[in-house]
C-alpha cells in the first residue's frame, strides 16, 4: 500500500502547546495591572504614551526587517512587550518625540542590528532608556506627582533631601516616578502571573530583591523603602527576567539576580544617580554568556562540574 | 498522586492512553505471510539457516549469528520460505529478510519443548536458553537479553529492576501485560534474579497504572525479595538511568552501564517472555503491540506474530480513521516515523501509532528565545539549546564539551521548546559526528 504525504520526521512527534507568541502575550497580560495603575495615577496621557511607544516599536520592527530583507515577525509579540516596557520607563511628562526616538533605538539599534529576537545581548527597552537618559537627561527625569504637581521620586527625595515617603503610597504607587514603575502592588500581581505560567524563574526576582534587602540592612538603610521605591519591582520582575538576555542555567539565574542586587545598591548608595536598576541589569546582561558558561549544571552521572 | 521519581527535569505530556488501557490483549490473526528481517536486535545481523523453498514450522530457528551480541530469528508461522532478500525495515533502510508464506496450519516445530522449572537450571543453561530463543529487550531497545544477564568479570550485580513504567504516551502493551499476566512478570523477575544470583528485585510502575501495581503486589504477596515501586507519572520515568535513580538513588556514571552501579534493568515484557519460554519452550515469535492514535478506527492491544505487516495489523483494528498523516513505530516521544505500512512488526515494535492528517503536524521552527525550558526539562541536566546551537554551527568539539554524548534522546527538550526547534535532532547529529570522528 502506498500512502501519500506521510510526514516522516524525527522524534518527538508531539509538542507542548507553548509558543513564543503565547509567552509574549502572557507578558503583555502581566503588564496590564501596572498599565491600569499608571492610568489611574497619571491619567490618559499614560495610555497615550504606551500606545505610541508600542506602535513605534512594531512599525520599526516591520520596516527594519523589510529593509534587511528578512521575514517580518511582528506577530511574535516581542515588539509589543519591548514597547510597553520602554514606555513604562518614561516620566508622565515626557515629550512625545522621545517615545518615537526611543522605540526606534530599542528595536533597530538594540535588537535588529544584533539579529533580532533571541540574539540581542541587552534588554532592548533598557538599552534604549540608557541612550535616552544620556541624550535628554532633563526630559527623562521630569517627574510629577499623581496630582500633577512637579516632584522628585521617593529615591531622589531620600537621597537629596532626606525625606521619607509613606510605605502605603509606595506600595500602591501613589508617588512620582516613571509610568510603569510606581505601583509595587500592580507589578507584583503581574509577576505572580508570570511565575504561575512558568515564564519566569523565581531565582532572578528572589535573588535580586533578596540581595537588595540584605545589603540595605547591612548599609543601615530601610530595606522596605529600598524594595518599594524606584524601578526595582519593574526591573526585578520584568526586566531582569527577560529570557533573551539572562542566563539559562538555574544557578546562573540566581547569580544574575544577586549581581543585579549588588550593583543596584552600590549605585543607589554611592553612585551619582538616585536609581541604579537599569544600569545594574544592563551590566549583568553583558555578563550573561560568561555566567552561563561557568554555571553549567552537573551532568547526570558525572562526579564534578566541568565547565565547558 | 505522588510516587517516587527522579529529581531533575522531566515533563508531563498528556497520557493519551484511554483508548486502549482497559482493553484486553487479543491474539491477532495469524498472518498469511511474514517478513522476518535478519536484524531485529542490537548487535551482529543474522545469517539465514534456511533456503528459498524450505518448509519451516513455528518456533524453528531460521537465522543465527556467531556473534555474541546477537539474537537468532525464528519462524513465526509455518509454511514455505519464498524469498530471502532485502525488504523495507522499520529503521528506514532495506534489510535482508526471510519471507515465509503460511500454510495456514500453525504447525509447531518439534524442538519446541518446555524447559521446566528455572530452579533446576543453572544460570549458564538459562542464558543459553534465552539466547537460543532469540530473546531481546522488548521495551524497544532490543538489546540481546543473554548479553545483558552476563555481567563481565569483576562486575557485581546486586539488583534486578523490571521496567514497567511505560512512560511513553499512548502505549499500553506493558500495562495490559502486568494486569493480565502479573504472574508471568513476577516469575520472569525471579528467573532473572536466579540467573544473576541477586537477592533483591524491583518492579517500577508509574502510578497511573494502579490496577497493574495492585495485580503485581498480589502475586508478590509476602515475598520480601521483590518490591513493586509506585513511581510518579513523569516522562521519562522509564528511561533506564532515571528509573535506577528513582528506585535506588544511584547514578549510572556518564558513559557507563547500569552494571556499573550493580543493576540490571529489563522491561516487564522481556521478563514475562522469559518465563513463557521456560514454560512452553516457544522462542520469541510474537509480542504485544498497542495499535492506537487518532488515525486508527478501533485501537487495540494485540498479540502479534513477528513479521506481520503493519498494514495487516492496522486492518485488524478497523483500518485507518480518516487520512493517515503520520505512522510511528513506538511511542510519540521516541518512536520512529515510517514511510509506509509495508513493513513488518519486529521484536522492538511496542506500538503502532497513527496520527490522522489533521493531527500530524509539521512544526515550523522559529528563533531560540533562551527561555531555558529545555535546560529545566532535561533529565540529564544538560543544556540542550546550547549543544544544539553548537552542533548546527558544526562546532562539534564544543557540543561535546557540553556533554552531548550524555543525551539519552528522550525528547523532553524538543517537546517543551516554544520555538519548536528540533533540539534533540540536532543533538543526535552532534552525537553521530562525535562518534564518527572517534572512529577516524
Amino acid at each position: 500500500m502506498q500512502l501519500e504525504k506521510l510526514i516522516v520526521s524525527s522524534s518527538p512527534h508531539i509538542r507542548s502547546g507553548e509558543t513564543v507568541q503565547r509567552i509574549m502575550f502572557d507578558v503583555v497580560i502581566a503588564l496590564i495591572p501596572a498599565l491600569i495603575a499608571s492610568i489611574i495615577f497619571f491619567g490618559l496621557r499614560a495610555l497615550l504614551i504606551v500606545i505610541l511607544t508600542v506602535v513605534v516599536c512594531i512599525a520599526a520592527e516591520a520596516i527594519c526587517q523589510k529593509v534587511l530583507n528578512k521575514p517580518i515577525t511582528i506577530s511574535d509579540g516581542s515588539a509589543i512587550v519591548t514597547g510597553i516596557l520602554l514606555a513604562f520607563n518614561f516620566p508622565p511628562t515626557v515629550p512625545l518625540y522621545i517615545p518615537i526616538v526611543g522605540g526606534v533605538l530599542a528595536i533597530v539599534v538594540a535588537k535588529q542590528i544584533f539579529g533580532g529576537l533571541g540574539h540581542n545581548p541587552f534588554n532592548p527597552a533598557l538599552a534604549a532608556r540608557a541612550f535616552l537618559v544620556a541624550s535628554w537627561p532633563a526630559q527623562m527625569t521630569n517627574w510629577i506627582n499623581p496630582d500633577g504637581s512637579s516632584a522628585a521620586t521617593p529615591l531622589g527625595l531620600m537621597k537629596l533631601e532626606g525625606i521619607a515617603t509613606p510605605y502605603w503610597d509606595l506600595f500602591i504607587g501613589n508617588i512620582g516616578g516613571c509610568l510603569g514603575e510606581t505601583s509595587a502592588l500592580a507589578l507584583l500581581i503581574g509577576g505572580a502571573y508570570l511565575l504561575y505560567r512558568g515564564h519566569i524563574d523565581w531565582r532572578i526576582p528572589v535573588g535580586y530583591l533578596g540581595t537588595v534587602a540584605v545589603l540595605s540592612l547591612i548599609f543601615s538603610q530601610d530595606p522596605l523603602f529600598y524594595l518599594l521605591s524606584g524601578g526595582l519591582m519593574l526591573g526585578a520582575l520584568f526586566m531582569a527576567t527577560d529570557m533573551v538576555t539572562t542566563p539559562i542555567t538555574k544557578r546562573g539565574r540566581l547569580v544574575f539576580g544577586i549581581g543585579c542586587g549588588i550593583i543596584t545598591v552600590l549605585i543607589r548608595l554611592f553612585g551619582g544617580y538616585p536609581e541604579g536598576v537599569s544600569y545594574s541589569i544592563l551590566l549583568m546582561n553583558a555578563l550573561t554568556p560568561l555566567i552561563d558558561r561557568y554555571t553549567k549544571p552537573r551532568t547526570f552521572g558525572k562526579k564534578v562540574i566541568k565547565n565547558a | 498522586m505522588r510516587g517516587k521519581t527522579f529529581p531533575v527535569g522531566g515533563i508531563h505530556p498528556p497520557h493519551f492512553k484511554e483508548a486502549t488501557e482497559k482493553k484486553n490483549v487479543k491474539p491477532a490473526q495469524i498472518p498469511a505471510k511474514v517478513v522476518l528481517p535478519l536484524q531485529q536486535h542490537i548487535g551482529a545481523p543474522c545469517e539465514p539457516l534456511v533456503a528459498v523453498g524450505d518448509t519451516v514450522k513455528v518456533g524453528q530457528k531460521i537465522a543465527d549469528s556467531k556473534g555474541f551480541v546477537s539474537a537468532p530469528i525464528h519462524a513465526s508461522i509455518s509454511g514455505k520460505v519464498v524469498a530471502i532478500e532485502p525488504r523495507p525495515h522499520p529503521n528506514g533502510t532495506n534489510v535482508m529478510s526471510i519471507v515465509i508464506e503460511g500454510d495456514g496450519e500453525n504447525n509447531i516445530w518439534e524442538g519446541v519443548k518446555p524447559y521446566g522449572n528455572y530452579k533446576e537450571l543453572s544460570p549458564d543453561e538459562l542464558r543459553k536458553i534465552f539466547r537460543e530463543a532469540g530473546l531481546v529487550g522488548l521495551g524497544g531497545a532490543t538489546f540481546p537479553t543473554h548479553v545483558k544477564i552476563t555481567p563481565p568479570e569483576g562486575k557485581k550485580v546486586e539488583t534486578v529492576i523490571l521496567n514497567g513504567a511505560e512512560c511513553e504516551p499512548y502505549l499500553t502493551a506493558d500495562h495490559r501485560l502486568m494486569v493480565e499476566h502479573p504472574e508471568d512478570v513476577v516469575e520472569g523477575l525471579r528467573i532473572l534474579m536466579h540467573v544473576l544470583g541477586v537477592e533483591k528485585g524491583y518492579i517500577g510502575v508509574e502510578n497511573n497504572k494502579e490496577d497493574a501495581i495492585e495485580a503485581l503486589k498480589n502475586v508478590v504477596g509476602d515475598d520480601t525479595s521483590i518490591e513493586v515501586v509506585s513511581c510518579e507519572v513523569k516522562y521519562p520515568q522509564g528511561a533506564e538511568k532515571q528509573l535506577i535513580k528513582t528506585i535506588l538513588d544511584r547514578e549510572v556514571p556518564s558513559g557507563g552501564l547500569p552494571l556499573d552501579v550493580g543493576v540490571v534493568v529489563n522491561n516487564v515484557g522481556t521478563a514475562a517472555t522469559a518465563a513463557n519460554i521456560l514454560k512452553t519452550g516457544m522462542p520469541l515469535i510474537e509480542r504485544i503491540v498497542t495499535i492506537t492514535g487518532s488515525g486508527v478506527k478501533d485501537p487495540q492491544n494485540l498479540m502479534v506474530r513477528l513479521g506481520t505487516m503493519f498494514s495487516d495489523v492496522i486492518d485488524q483494528c478497523g483500518g485507518f480513521e480518516g487520512k493517515p498523516g503520520k505512522i510511528i513505530m513506538g511511542g510519540p516521544m521516541m518512536g520512529l516515523a515510517q514511510h509506509n505500512v509495508d513493513i513488518p512488526v519486529i521484536k522492538g515494535t511496542s506500538g503502532i501509532l497513527v496520527f490522522n492528517a489533521k493531527e500530524a503536524k509539521k512544526y515550523a521552527p522559529t528563533t531560540c528565545i533562551r527561555c531555558a525550558r529545555c535546560v529545566d526539562a532535561c533529565p540529564m541536566s544538560l543544556m540542550p539549546a546550547t549543544i544544539a546551537n553548537y552542533a548546527l554551527k558544526d562546532l562539534i568539539d564544543v557540543s561535546e564539551e557540553y556533554d552531548a554524548l550524555d543525551c539519552i534522546e528522550c525528547g523532553c527538550c524538543s517537546y517543551v521548546c516554544p520555538a519548536k526547534l528540533p533540539l534533540v535532532h540536532a543533538i543526535r547529529y552532534a552525537k553521530a559526528e562525535i562518534a564518527a570522528r572517534r572512529r577516524k
